[in-house]
């Protein structure tokens, strides 16, 4: 499992920067990440190459940070890709609480993260049905 | 105009004596039913003999809210139960509101003082009065009604709510006084407005408005609006409840019924008796009660006592509107609100060491109570509904407790300004 990084942010010019200007500093790379946001306030949500750490100096800085597991999993880049994972999960009863995408390095697939309600559950399942599940060195 | 010229009227020197008489009963009356009382004042080494002046009064404890809720719910009751007609309480802070008690002398006294109040306040037997104070535990609506029937002055005990069906009410049965708070007053004129009806409308010609502080310019905009004299009247349910001083005519000050009521103005932080003309805390002492008498009670009000004579006639001395308050209670929409019942319900709603403000707003009429939350670690959730959850959660928890709606906004960490390592927790913007 991956480990994910959320920040609580209100909906204010500059948040997001406050964050971004610390993780530029401390040098922490951004693989991937989305904002959801409501009319007052946002979660942000980071995946970054030293996650423990980046919680700490968030943390520090008197941000309300959370480290939360998620799963990525990698697919093919083209038509339909998505859709056969979203099948297997679908036919399976696994029930998605929210996903975010952004294209693979190297060219390798797209990367897929996903933050489901069981998660050792959809590991397992996942891992039976041959979709191919990231471990954190491989992002 | 007066309803009891005889007593409104009275010379000093005559009120002085009725006072110092009721003031001895009042001690004793305390000191032999009250435990309470007979407590503290063995612990001043002090009889009910030592009263023999009312410059004495200074000797005698303070009572407090805090007295009220240790005692609750009738540990402070002079009488048995049996003689008690009436029970009316207030807001409680963290679950334990104050308890306040009436023997049928006391509803009589009560009665004749709003009696006195409205006719004060220029209503009389021929009016029709709308009495839009909430009738309930709170003290506001029966206070005025009781008052309003000993007048003789045919009342509509409409109570709060349903503003349209209010006004269609008042233009219908040719309302001639409205009693209510001076929020709820403009609130009304603005659906007066937004009905495309006019002032003219409406036979209204007076408003004795109260249970929340307001300034000379709400009573401007509310005259201009309403198209009628606004009188400020004052009370609290551990006195009596509405009655207990009003404006006459002359708007220069509410006169306290001084010969039901002994004022002082101290000094709040040393307890010093101040002199008249001086700003401080309002204390009281009740001279009639007899189910819950109070020896100097704390208001926690500031304002001034005017000595002057009034151009009215009536003798009794003078408050000045109420200017603020010594401890944190806020009065929003008539509804008593202590941040420490916030901090309560943010307690029980998983928060370990909670960080809040609360905002204060006068949005056109209404006040608007926001209270900020910072989201801290132990209740942060990445997934947003978790969040609303949470918003939603404490914004029910509050509205239950405190009786009004609430907004509630979640904030970083932090955003909460703190000074001296301690957060400034209400932001009254009513001021302004």
């Amino acid at each position: 499992m991956l480990k994910q990084l959320s920040v609580f942010l209100e909906n204010k010019t500059g948040r997001l920067t406050a964050v971004t200007e610390i993780l530029a500093e401390y040098n922490i790379n951004i693989r991937a990440l989305s904002l959801a946001d409501t009319s007052d306030f946002g979660i942000l949500r980071l995946i970054v190459n030293e996650p423990k750490k980046a919680y700490e100096i968030l943390k520090k800085d008197g941000f309300t940070v959370r480290i939360t597991d998620v799963i990525g999993v990698e697919m093919p880049d083209r038509p339909g890709g998505l859709n056969g994972v979203l099948q297997v999960m679908k036919s399976e009863g696994i029930n998605i609480e929210y996903l975010y995408a952004f294209l693979g390095t190297n060219g390798r697939g797209a990367v897929v993260i996903f933050r489901v309600e069981n998660m050792e559950k959809a590991m397992e399942i996942l891992q039976e049905k041959g979709i191919q599940v990231l471990s954190p060195a491989e992002l | 105009m007066y309803w009891n010229e005889k007593h409104e009227c009275i010379p000093r020197e005559e009120l002085e004596e009725l006072q110092l008489q009721r003031l001895k009963e009042t001690v004793e009356r305390c000191y032999f039913n009250v435990p309470h009382y007979r407590k503290v004042m063995q612990e001043l080494q002090l009889e009910p003999e030592d009263i023999q002046s009312l410059d004495d009064l200074k000797k005698l404890p303070f009572t407090t809210k805090q007295d009220l809720r240790d005692n609750y719910p009738y540990g402070m009751f002079a009488v048995p139960l049996s003689e008690v007609v009436r029970i009316h309480s207030s807001s409680g802070t963290t679950g334990k509101p104050t308890v306040v008690g009436y023997t049928r002398g006391d509803i009589t006294t009560w009665s004749e003082l709003m009696a006195r109040s409205l006719v004060c306040g220029g209503a009389g037997r021929d009016d029709v009065i709308h009495n839009a104070y909430g009738y309930g535990l709170f003290t506001g609506g029966l206070g005025v009604h009781y008052g309003a029937e000993r007048l003789g002055a045919s009342v509509i005990p409409i109570s709060g709510g349903n503003t349209k069906r209010q006004i269609m009410i008042m233009k219908d049965y040719g309302s001639t006084i409205l009693t209510c708070t001076p929020s709820y007053a403009l609130y009304i004129a603005e659906v007066i407005n937004e009905l495309g009806m006019k002032p003219e409308d409406l036979k209204l010609k007076v408003g004795i408005f109260g249970a929340e502080p307001w300034s000379e310019n709400m009573r401007k905009e509310i005259e201009e609006k309403l198209g009628i004299s606004a009188i400020d009247i004052y009370g609290l349910s551990e006195i009596i409840g509405p009655g207990v001083a009003v404006e006459c005519q002359d708007k220069s000050g509410l006169h306290i019924w001084e010969d039901h009521f002994l004022p002082e103005i101290i000094d709040p932080e040393t307890g010093e008796t101040l002199p008249p003309g001086e700003e401080g805390e309002l204390v009281i002492t009740s001279l009639t009660k007899e189910a819950l008498p109070v020896l100097r009670y704390r208001t926690r009000d500031i304002a001034r006592l005017i000595t002057e004579p009034c151009p009215c006639g009536r003798t009794a001395y003078k408050v000045t509107r109420i200017g603020g308050r010594t401890d944190d209670m806020l009065i929003i929409r008539g509804v008593n609100v202590f941040p420490s019942q916030i901090e309560h319900v943010l307690l029980e709603t998983g928060y370990a060491e909670p960080h809040y403000q609360l905002i204060v707003d006068r949005k056109g009429t209404m006040d608007t109570l926001t209270v900020m939350v910072e989201v801290s670690e132990n209740v942060f959730s990445d997934e947003v509904r978790k969040l609303e959850q949470l918003e939603y959660t404490i914004k029910n928890e509050l509205e239950t407790t405190l009786g009004i709606s609430v907004g509630v906004k979640l904030v970083e960490p932090k955003t909460i300004a703190r000074s001296e390592g301690k957060a400034k927790r209400v932001i009254d913007n009513r001021k302004a």
